[in-house]
């Protein structure tokens, strides 16, 4: 196994609001190996947003954060922002939610995408323009149309300059949230096809935050299952699929239509906990349908299931015989 | 499926809108442009059958669903409802058929006035149409909400919107649809804005709905949820259906290059399902300029010469099923024989 680039080590949020306190992450860890491309997925409310912003640093200042985010070893989150902003846009860069949308009308696409190189010391001057060129080519827009203005991009042009801009500093690790979400499938295929090409060419590390669990499926070899602030199930995305080790993500899959799939999409009955209170037991619980003895009341570790493959589920610590064969919580 | 007319026709519909020229253009003389919203759509919707009408954004989907419960007024073209011309109808005239078109909006947590309650919400179009909401209301509300799915209804109908959750919102202002016993539903994108885990809900819904009788139009960007929950699929491209036909058929069996290439890229579940997306250049264009002959020859994988000036119509390809291609159906070669030019195929030779 080679060395990790990105460790998040139980990380917990806590957002200070004046109804009290809501605890949005709850001990989150997971690894990210240089040129993986992870899916983080669930529902809205998970958590999963939260987690790479504290990643990258960018909490907002009503934000308590505790646990270790390493990389390439080193603790990025020990002095808060002394520690982190050396690294953020250079090493660690995100494509935020709506960032197409998101562009300054009134400035030229490559006046934009050049500031943060300028901001970071990184390139000046034509040697900044120069490199604003070369990012438009490799997000696939043609290098002359950088003196143009937002308005003049299509979405899903305006989509892949805000990836170049991303890319601007020439980062490990690109954290994307949402990168598809408000595209045409169409559009969203191209997005995709750009995302893992880029992961290829440049061995970034993709870390992919969506809903949209068939996207995940189809670009990312591994992803964790986000459920109430804590990671349900982590492993290979086939694994997920085949041989998921937590009900939420045999039942997210199921409720998930697939355009050539025969099953009834069923939905999950009930919501997510609320975060600003304690849970107690297992946060799936009310809406599991495999609920037994222990899950009202005991909190599940995180164990490992198979290789490179953990789950936080009673079911995986009681004896297969007693469940009727092993994976008995499988997606079947 | 009953005989006698359909619950909705709509025949050749047209609707543009038309663009300002500025002041600059208005002096200059430019001509006048207009976005060509709907450039001849029909289809039919029977009573106890779910349309879906697919299609990306711009496409005109959404110009139908407003054309149709007329919000918007079309260009040309008719739309009949239960055999009767509804087309040109004044609002006087329109409102008792409001009755039995209703429409159902996409973002639940925008469409309920959030200083209502359930009951109020539900109430209000009772109220419009003049029922005594004390009296008969009351029944109507109650099983309204028990049809939405809501039930006990009496747990729901003195809740604010923000103590619902989304499923529950927009199962709300479905309640608040089908209060006045509506024949047909228009719903437009109505699972869109809800988490993946409770949209499953809403569908069955409005499956069961069209089971006890109801006609649903269900407008959607989704071609797996069409494939899962609709009795037949229309595909819509800059304002024109291009095929139209059982959803089985239309998801198993594509026609049209452009239905084939949109199903080739929607992603599957099963990260082992190794497709081979049909990757389409560029964007749909923009509606002011629709290119002369097919309108999607400029972006056709199979693209022949002829395609630029014939204009191709919907005809039949298969059992009640249609496309818009001069190259599928009559006595062409099926189109599978022909091998689709994609940009995988391309980057594989480049690489060889």
């Amino acid at each position: 196994m080679s060395e990790a680039i990105l460790q998040v080590e139980d990380l917990h949020i806590w957002f200070d609001l004046d109804e009290g306190e809501l605890h949005a992450v709850q001990g989150v860890s997971f690894e990210l190996e240089p040129g993986e491309r992870m899916g983080l997925v669930g529902e809205s409310g998970c958590g999963k947003t939260t987690t790479i912003l504290a990643v990258m640093g960018l909490l907002p200042a009503n934000a308590s954060v505790a646990g270790r985010v390493l990389f390439n070893g080193e603790d990025i989150l020990e002095e808060g922002e002394n520690t982190v902003a050396p690294h953020r846009w250079k090493d660690i860069a995100m494509v935020f939610q709506g960032a197409m949308n998101a562009f300054n009308p009134v400035k030229r696409i490559g006046d934009q995408i050049a500031e943060p190189m300028e901001l970071h010391g990184t390139a000046r001057g034509r040697q900044a323009k120069g490199r604003v060129g070369d990012l438009l080519e490799l997000v696939g827009i043609p290098g002359s149309r950088a003196d143009r203005y937002p308005h003049e991009f299509s979405g899903g042009m305006r989509q892949r300059a805000a990836i170049a801009m991303a890319l601007a500093c020439g980062p490990k690790i690109l954290l994307a949230d949402e990168p598809t979400t408000a595209l045409d499938v169409m559009v969203q295929a191209q997005i995709l096809e750009l995302l893992v090409g880029l992961t290829e060419e440049l061995g970034l590390a993709l870390v992919f935050v969506t809903h949209d669990l068939p996207v995940v499926a189809q670009t990312c070899g591994r992803a964790a299952v986000m459920y109430a602030g804590r990671i349900a199930e982590e492993g290979a995305t086939a694994d997920l699929y085949h041989d998921a080790r937590h009900p939420y993500t045999r039942l997210l899959f199921a409720a998930t239509p697939d355009l050539h799939g025969k099953e009834k999409i069923i939905s999950i009955p009930g919501s997510p906990p609320r975060l600003d209170r304690v849970i107690t037991g297992c946060p799936f619980q009310p809406r599991c349908d495999r609920a037994f003895a222990p899950c009202p009341t005991v909190t599940p570790r995180t164990v490992s299931v198979a290789e490179r493959h953990v789950a936080a589920c009673h079911l995986n610590e009681v004896p297969a015989e007693r469940l009727g064969g092993a994976g008995a919580t499988g997606a079947r | 499926m009953s005989s006698g007319p359909p619950l909705l026709e709509v025949e050749n519909l047209v609707t543009h809108y038309r663009l300002g020229r500025g002041f600059l253009g208005t002096i200059t003389r430019k001509p006048e442009s207009s976005v060509h919203a709907l450039d001849g759509v029909s289809f039919t919707v029977h009573s106890g059958e779910l349309l879906a009408l697919v299609g990306e954004s711009g496409c005109g989907k959404t110009t139908t669903a407003q054309t149709i419960v007329r919000m918007i007024e079309p260009n040309s073209g008719r739309i009949l409802f239960k055999g009767k011309d509804i087309t040109r109808l004044s609002a006087g005239e329109m409102r008792p058929l409001r009755r039995e078109i209703q429409l159902v909006y996409q973002d639940p947590y925008e469409s309920l006035d959030p200083r209502f309650r359930v009951r109020d919400t539900i109430e209000e179009p009772l109220a419009i149409h003049g029922v005594d909401v004390a009296g008969d209301g009351r029944q109507q509300i109650l099983s309204a909400l028990e049809r939405a799915g809501l039930s006990p209804p009496e747990l729901y109908i003195d809740r604010y919107p923000h103590e619902l959750s989304g499923g529950q919102r927009q199962r709300v202002a479905i309640a608040a649809s089908l209060v006045l016993n509506p024949a047909l539903l228009v719903a437009d994108e109505p699972v869109s804005m809800l988490d993946v885990s409770v949209r499953a809900g809403i569908l069955d819904l409005l499956a069961g709905l069209r089971r006890s009788g109801l006609g649903i139009l269900m407008i959607t960007h989704d071609l797996s949820t069409a494939a899962h929950y609709a009795d037949r699929i229309a595909v819509m491209y800059l304002g024109r259906i291009v095929e139209l036909g059982p959803a089985v058929d239309v998801v198993r069996n594509p026609q049209h290059p452009y239905t084939r290439a949109l199903i080739s890229v929607v992603p599957s579940r099963d990260p082992l399902a190794r497709a081979r997306p049909q990757l389409l250049e560029g964007e749909t264009p923009n509606p002011t300029d629709i290119p002369p002959g097919c309108r999607f020859a400029p972006r056709c994988p199979m693209v022949e010469e002829r395609c630029k000036s014939i204009d191709p119509e919907l005809r039949p390809v298969g059992e009640a099923h249609e496309a818009a291609c001069i190259l599928v159906g009559g006595s062409q070669r099926p189109i599978a024989e022909r091998a689709p030019r994609t940009r995988r195929d391309e980057t594989e030779k480049r690489g060889a």
